[in-house]
């Protein structure tokens, strides 16, 4: 009897030891990876790298700066398309709990949330690119806005859907109009919430790469007109690190740094905010 | 006369603001409106350009076992079969872990700071782009597959089915483990100690309440992990080989549906190979819009109950 209590606990210490040392595990590659991108891409940057264009195969030296250009002007022009429009669709379907219209609106979201990237750079071709003739930029931030909008929607529905009705009562019994209760109190008060899924939505689409290669296409030169292609940071990492040369594999292991360090610092600023604004609430 | 004119101003100023409610009302259900039509716009378009090769090929197209642009000759099964290799290799791989994270911050140690680490750390693999992924994986761990392939006696390519399966495996961990982790705090807590009080042990409160418990809710996880996995593009793209040869073995280099179309979309230069590429997009999006929506069904009704 005591052997067989002993074996069963002993059973259970086993299985949780195991169990703390796989979940643990995971840290593994993350460390490994962030380390190994720091040590490989600090010693590449520098003034000239954050202020060159990169230089032809053979020539050591160069910078990115037609890359960091690109990505911060596709992914402003991509948050001034999504932001209304999400927060607008955010909107409706907190106020439309029930429907038939926001059953399928709801339902849409989900699916867009699920589509492969890849497959939103194809419709987007056959969108902007190919009615232009040309690669653009503007459609490079069109992909990427319609990855945006899900998270986006998503985040202003469930935040508006917490702030208490008996708010919104009190401004229309006051006599304002509805979009003034909606505008001036709802979302003024869900503002945390709205603003984490903008920054979320905006680092989880600025290391998206597969929706940009048939759309912004990328560009060596440092272009900042939106109506002709390109380049932008993960572009940039895919097609130098996919080269045989070095010197472009430096400037993809920079690239990466600043990419990475980028996205991680918009998720931590959004959870840290978010924590702050949410205890203040 | 004043009171009527100031009952037409008052009049003037709240039909005014009536009519603003009016526009805003409508521009709201006409944005609710536009997801519908923008999601039915992206199915249309896979249709309508993937046309060409539907009527030329027709059904063959999918189980075709030859991939020659060249010759004109187009048969998505290597791709087909790269994709479920890869994503259901990764899936195996993936499930202990994510398992084990759901466990342990559901379970085990759901509050205090080594379990916020943990959560965090979870997230911020979700949120690392996955061409830094990729990147990592062709300097990184190529050479270490190689090397391992060495010993096992295999063709040392180092990229391969196998490399990007265990590139995605981590990418796709923190799907199922976040949502098997609130699917864990979700089980009632008198169950737990119902099964305590009759003198279970931990792991036979995990292993016969917790787990049977969650068992549908788990598996929508693995069916959104197995979402991103068939579409993740980049990632596999470089690490996978890119060749239209069927894979002979998990260590072959192969091409999956996604990186196929990363790779030739943009040398497409005839119709019919432009819109068998599209037809891959078309079947792509099909097969993850079903597996999410399942997934996304089990989910609402287990939090419904």
């Amino acid at each position: 009897m005591d052997a067989n209590i002993k074996y069963r606990v002993g059973k259970s210490k086993f299985v949780q030891g195991l169990i703390v040392f796989l979940a643990f595990l995971i840290t593994v590659p993350l460390l490994f990876i962030i380390i190994y991108i720091f040590k490989e891409g600090i010693s590449r940057i520098n003034w000239t790298f954050l202020t060159h264009i990169p230089k032809p195969v053979g020539e050591t030296g160069g910078g990115i700066v037609n890359a960091l250009v690109g990505s911060i002007l596709i992914v402003l022009a991509a948050s001034v398309i999504a932001i209304p429009i999400g927060v607008m669709c955010g909107i409706y379907l907190s106020e439309n709990a029930t429907g038939r219209l926001s059953y399928w609106s709801r339902l849409s979201v989900d699916v867009l949330q699920g589509v492969p990237s890849i497959v939103i750079g194809i419709v987007v071709y056959f969108w902007l690119v190919k009615p232009l003739g040309t690669f653009s930029g503007l459609s490079g931030s069109a992909a990427l806005a319609i990855m945006m909008l899900p998270i986006m929607i998503r985040s202003t529905e469930e935040t508006l859907k917490l702030i208490p009705f008996s708010l919104k009562e009190a401004g229309l019994a006051l006599g304002l109009p509805y979009h003034r209760v909606i505008l001036k109190v709802i979302v003024p008060c869900g503002v945390s919430g709205i603003l984490s899924g903008v920054m979320l939505s905006i680092a989880r689409i600025a290391g998206e790469t597969a929706p940009l290669l048939f759309t912004a296409f990328g560009n060596p030169y440092l272009n900042t007109n939106l109506t002709k292609p390109m380049q932008s940071l993960p572009l940039l990492i895919f097609n130098y690190a996919t080269s045989p040369y070095d010197d472009w594999h430096d400037l993809a292991w920079g690239a990466a740094l600043i990419l990475l360090f980028t996205v991680l610092l918009l998720n931590i600023i959004t959870k840290l905010t978010t924590r702050r604004w949410n205890v203040q609430l | 006369m004043e009171t009527t004119l100031a009952i037409t101003k008052a009049n003037k100023v709240s039909n005014g603001k009536i009519r603003a409610e009016s526009i805003f009302k409508r521009s709201l259900v006409v944005i609710g409106m536009s997801m519908v039509v923008l999601v039915l716009g992206v199915l249309l378009t896979l249709i309508i350009e993937s046309i060409p090769s539907i009527k030329s090929l027709g059904l063959k197209y999918l189980w075709g076992r030859t991939w020659d642009p060249i010759n004109n000759v187009y048969g998505a099964f290597p791709f087909l079969l790269g994709t479920l290799l890869t994503s259901f290799l990764a899936l195996i791989i993936s499930i202990p872990f994510s398992f084990a994270i759901a466990i342990y911050l559901g379970e085990y140690n759901p509050k205090g700071w080594l379990s916020n680490f943990l959560k965090n750390a979870v997230e911020l693999i979700a949120a690392v782009p996955s061409v830094i992924y990729g990147f990592w994986g062709l300097l990184v761990l190529v050479p270490l597959v190689r090397s391992l392939e060495t010993k096992l006696g295999v063709l040392p390519y180092g990229i391969g089915i196998f490399t990007a399966s265990l590139i995605l495996a981590i990418m796709i961990i923190p799907y199922a483990a976040s949502l098997g982790r609130e699917m864990i705090r979700l089980v009632p807590s008198p169950l737990k100690e119902g099964a305590y009080s009759l003198g279970a042990t931990r792991y036979e409160v995990i292993r016969s309440v917790v787990l049977p418990y969650t068992k549908s809710g788990l598996f929508a996880g693995i069916l959104l992990s197995l979402g991103r996995a068939l579409g993740e593009t980049m990632a596999v793209t470089m690490v996978i080989g890119n060749t239209s040869m069927i894979p002979t073995s998990i260590f072959a280099p192969g091409n999956t549906m996604a990186s196929v179309i990363a790779n030739e979309f943009t040398e497409a230069d005839h119709t019919v190979y432009l819109s068998a590429l599209i037809e891959l997009g078309l079947v792509l999006f099909l097969v993850t819009v079903v597996i999410n929506m399942i997934g996304k069904r089990i989910i609402k009704k287990f939090t419904n109950e």
